[in-house]
């Protein structure tokens, strides 16, 4: 049995490493603290959701600092300088103190932040409404609205022709379709709730608005329905965000929250369009 | 003829001859973990060549390749890139992550450690071998049919994976051979799991009561077990996929549905979401898998080079249970936007978090193995460091995508690619290093070059936290993934210099894994010899020589008598007490 083992502990990798440690702990929590990477949320469910984003970076951004630090610092004091070693095997009423303790943060955690997650998807849309129609498709995103008589046109996917102008497959018999507006662009008025109805043509794709803090995969076969406040005017892209094939990284539309009055002239001008 | 009498059951009382027999169909586990390894070897110099590829294609979307990178040279296309990522996911995740730590590693090392002359059943450990080496062989195939890989991911949703050649390049051929492909390596894995089972649980030499076992056996047997419970629901989902492609069915696709102006008309009925139950009822316990055996090899490690035992050995051995077991309850966290219940989403939510219970008590035990302690720094011991680091960062960001609300956000954004790549393409990876370095010599005889591993340590340890701390940053952005390049959304142009950041990261740090190949090549042939015992470990495969006969113990049964652990015991002849050595011999017994 050799008396030698291959390498002896030598003070300068454990220097080297608990300085890297500490460095690039120093590092990280600068950039996820001292930079703002989201943009500023536009519904009061975004700013539940930016406010349980901090709670949780404090939290895991204590708990990594204390465990890259004592990494570090086990590294540094505990390296071989011919010491003997304190010999324990375990110690039960530590690992009772942080099971528990960590079990009251996480789930404690995890349950503080379904509020904002009931708040974005328990309910459904408050009565009144506006409705609108998201379908994606290769590779595109088309928006229809119901128009002044409020009623859905009836939708056949054999009609779906996007070369020819009818995008969506909206059905020329039927008269509630004749006043729907098919857009590619997503306008909606500030300060109004709206409903979005979530579809696909095709295969999955996914609504993706940052500033809202919105996101929901199109699910073929489903309609699904989600609903939103935005209180800031703006123009905001859209992005696909469930892959969807070669166009998956360039299907972008917009999302245009405008005042009341932009609105109706907005669709004033598409209604105008529909003529014959 | 298989015997069931102690000491390995089936095993061979002559050693193999001719070439075939001693490498190629071997029955021998030290042959077949080897041929694992050296796949997985493979593989992930594949997968790294793909996604340097795919990094490039990402900061320089529009560039002319040159032809000696770039087959046909040119332009690379969105699909093209889509392809190579779908193969790089699916090379690393089953090829190698699921393969080096359980397939490799377990299989050379779990029999020995247990005092054992092989697997319980060595001939199915050949055939598993070789089932993976065909689906390996059946999944690369797709890079040679027309039409090229699939780019649906290595997820695979349907209905893109489902509808054949009009979804989409690459997938008709492409995507029908990555099903098959796939398939047949669920039907390996099931086999190699039941063998790790029945091994463990059967043929443990005298003494080595499952409290006397080291802790990455215990792994190898909990994560055989996720193995086996989890791989039978994939093989499931690829046979309906497969028939949605090929038989007509509609599983996983509704009515109704058109591409490109053109209906679908032959399918109806089915389902996309259940695809994603199916698929994410194995996918999360697979990247459970993936960790598990890299926890116990560090465990293993981080007793060994500290010089004393490992902090609460059952604490260890509950939480990797607790890990197996919750990691079956969490699958849909995966799926929190696709349009499930967000009841469910609460419960899963809460499963989730609580997952992160055990994860903290391994991290907070493993700085309590190194308390106290007398480090020695070796390759192997800074690579089981780089582990423990890497795991916390890669586990954290965990918590942000375990509560729905906050994945609102970050779901399908690049904060999730950090995540999952910091916790499995990294500190797995990190346990196999680990595990390469220490088990080297009891291997191949001879010692790794430690200068040389040093660097290699080094370099990737900056390096991969270089590439993978910034992608956060970019999902925080709100930068989705799986995007080929970033020209088609105005708010990720911005993003463009940290990808560049990313790019050349990731350049300099799949170089510096050469110099792992190197040491690998050159000691081999002129390593300085290894003895029986470099590290002067106490597990019994520093009990027989480097390397080890074909019998492992020579027709003998080892006793054991005591743990795994048992290093700087107070008034012991020496700072660590071999399992095997018998009681009067060791100063205290235990």
């Amino acid at each position: 049995m050799e008396r030698k083992n291959a390498e002896a502990g030598s003070t300068a990798v454990a220097c080297i490493l608990a300085l890297f440690l500490t460095v690039f702990t120093a590092v990280t929590v600068y950039y996820f603290v001292a930079i703002t990477w989201f943009p500023p949320a536009i519904t009061a469910f975004g700013a539940l959701i930016d406010a349980q984003y901090h709670r949780t970076l404090i939290i895991t951004g204590i708990v990594f600092v204390l465990a890259q630090l004592g990494l570090a610092w086990a590294v540094f004091r505990y390296r071989d300088q011919g010491q003997k070693v304190t010999y324990f095997e375990g110690h039960t009423g530590m690992e009772m103190v942080w099971t528990l303790a960590t079990l009251v943060m996480f789930v404690g955690l995890g349950i503080y932040g379904e509020r904002a997650w009931a708040e974005a998807r328990f309910n459904e849309a408050a009565p009144g409404a506006l409705q609108v129609e998201v379908t994606g498709m290769q590779f595109a995103w088309n928006f229809r609205y119901a128009g002044p008589d409020g009623q859905w046109g009836t939708i056949r996917p054999e009609l779906i022709s996007a070369s020819t102008g009818n995008p969506v497959g909206l059905d020329p018999a039927d008269a509630n379709g004749r006043d729907d507006v098919v857009s590619p662009v997503m306008y909606v008025p500030v300060n109004r709730e709206v409903e979005v109805l979530i579809r696909t043509q095709d295969v999955t794709h996914d609504f993706y608005v940052r500033e809202l803090r919105l996101k929901q995969d199109a699910v073929p076969g489903l309609v699904i329905h989600l609903h939103f406040n935005a209180t800031v005017p703006g123009e905001y892209e859209i992005a696909c965000a469930e892959l969807c094939g070669l166009g998956h990284q360039r299907m972008r539309s917009f999302l245009n929250v405008v005042p009341q009055e932009e609105y109706d002239r907005w669709m004033q001008e598409q209604l105008a369009l529909l003529q014959p | 003829m298989v015997t069931h009498d102690s000491g390995g059951g089936g095993h061979q009382h002559h050693p193999p001859s001719g070439f075939i027999r001693k490498w190629i169909f071997s029955v021998d586990h030290k042959v077949i973990g080897l041929q694992y390894y050296f796949l997985a070897l493979f593989s992930v110099f594949l997968g790294m060549g793909l996604s340097l590829l795919m990094r490039i294609h990402l900061v320089w979307p529009n560039a002319q390749l040159p032809s000696w990178l770039w087959p046909g040279g040119g332009q690379m296309t969105s699909e093209e890139y889509l392809a190579l990522m779908t193969m790089h996911g699916s090379i690393m995740v089953f090829m190698v992550l699921t393969t080096a730590p359980q397939s490799g590693f377990g299989n050379y090392i779990l029999p020995i450690q247990l005092g054992a002359a092989d697997m319980a059943f060595p001939v199915l450990n050949m055939l598993s071998f070789w089932v993976t080496f065909v689906s390996l062989v059946v999944l690369g195939a797709a890079f040679f049919v027309a039409g090229g890989p699939p780019i649906s991911g290595w997820t695979a949703y349907p209905p893109l994976s489902a509808l054949g050649q009009i979804a989409g390049p690459g997938q008709g051929t492409g995507q029908t051979l990555w099903v098959i492909g796939v398939g047949i390596f669920c039907i390996a894995a099931l086999l190699g799991a039941l063998n790790f089972i029945t091994t463990t649980l059967d043929l443990r030499t005298k003494g080595m009561t499952l409290s006397r076992m080291p802790l990455c056996v215990w792994a190898w047997l909990i994560t055989a077990i996720l193995g086996l419970l989890s791989f039978g629901v994939l093989l499931a989902a690829c046979i309906l996929l497969l028939l949605d492609r090929t038989a007509g069915t509609s599983f996983f696709i509704p009515g109704g549905l058109v591409l490109t102006d053109t209906p679908v008309t032959n399918h109806k009925g089915g389902s996309p979401l259940l695809w994603q139950h199916l698929f994410w009822f194995f996918g999360h316990p697979e990247v459970y898998i993936a960790i598990l055996p890299g926890m116990g090899v560090a465990s293993h490690i981080l007793s060994t080079f500290a010089r004393k035992p490992v902090f609460g050995y059952k604490a260890m051995v509950a939480a990797m249970s607790a890990i197996g077991f919750l990691g079956f309850m969490v699958w849909g966290h995966h799926m929190f936007m696709s349009g499930m219940s967000p009841y469910s989403a609460f419960a899963f939510s809460l499963m989730t978090m609580a997952i992160g219970v055990p994860s903290a008590i391994k991290t907070f035990n493993w700085l309590g193995t190194l308390w106290g302690g007398k480090i020695q720094f070796n390759t192997a011991m800074l690579f089981a460091l780089g582990f423990v680091s890497l795991f916390v960062t890669g586990g954290l960001s965990g918590l942000f995508l375990a509560q729905p609300s906050i994945d609102l956000y970050m779901h399908d954004t690049y904060f999730v690619v950090a995540h999952f790549h910091l916790i499995m393409g990294v500190a797995a990876i990190f346990g196999i290093f680990a595990a390469s370095y220490f088990w080297f010599p009891k291997m191949f005889g001879r010692m790794l070059n430690e200068g040389m591993g040093k660097i290699h340590f080094w370099f990737t340890f900056a390096g991969v936290y270089a590439i993978f701390m910034p992608m956060h940053f970019l999902g925080l952005a709100g930068h989705p993934r799986r995007y080929s390049d970033t020209t088609g959304v105005n708010y990720l142009v911005p993003l463009n210099e940290v990808h560049l950041f990313i790019t050349i990261a990731a350049l300099i740090t799949i170089t510096a894994q050469i110099l792992f190949v190197i040491n690998f090549i050159y000691s081999l042939k002129a390593g300085k010899k290894a003895s029986e015992n470099p590290w002067n470990a106490t597990t019994l495969e520093w009990s027989i020589p480097s390397p080890p006969p074909f019998d492992n113990f020579g027709g003998q049964e080892p006793v054991v008598y005591r743990g795994a652990y048992e290093y700087g015991v107070p008034d012991a002849a020496d700072d660590y007490i071999p399992q095997h050595l018998a009681p009067a011999k060791a100063g205290k017994a235990h």
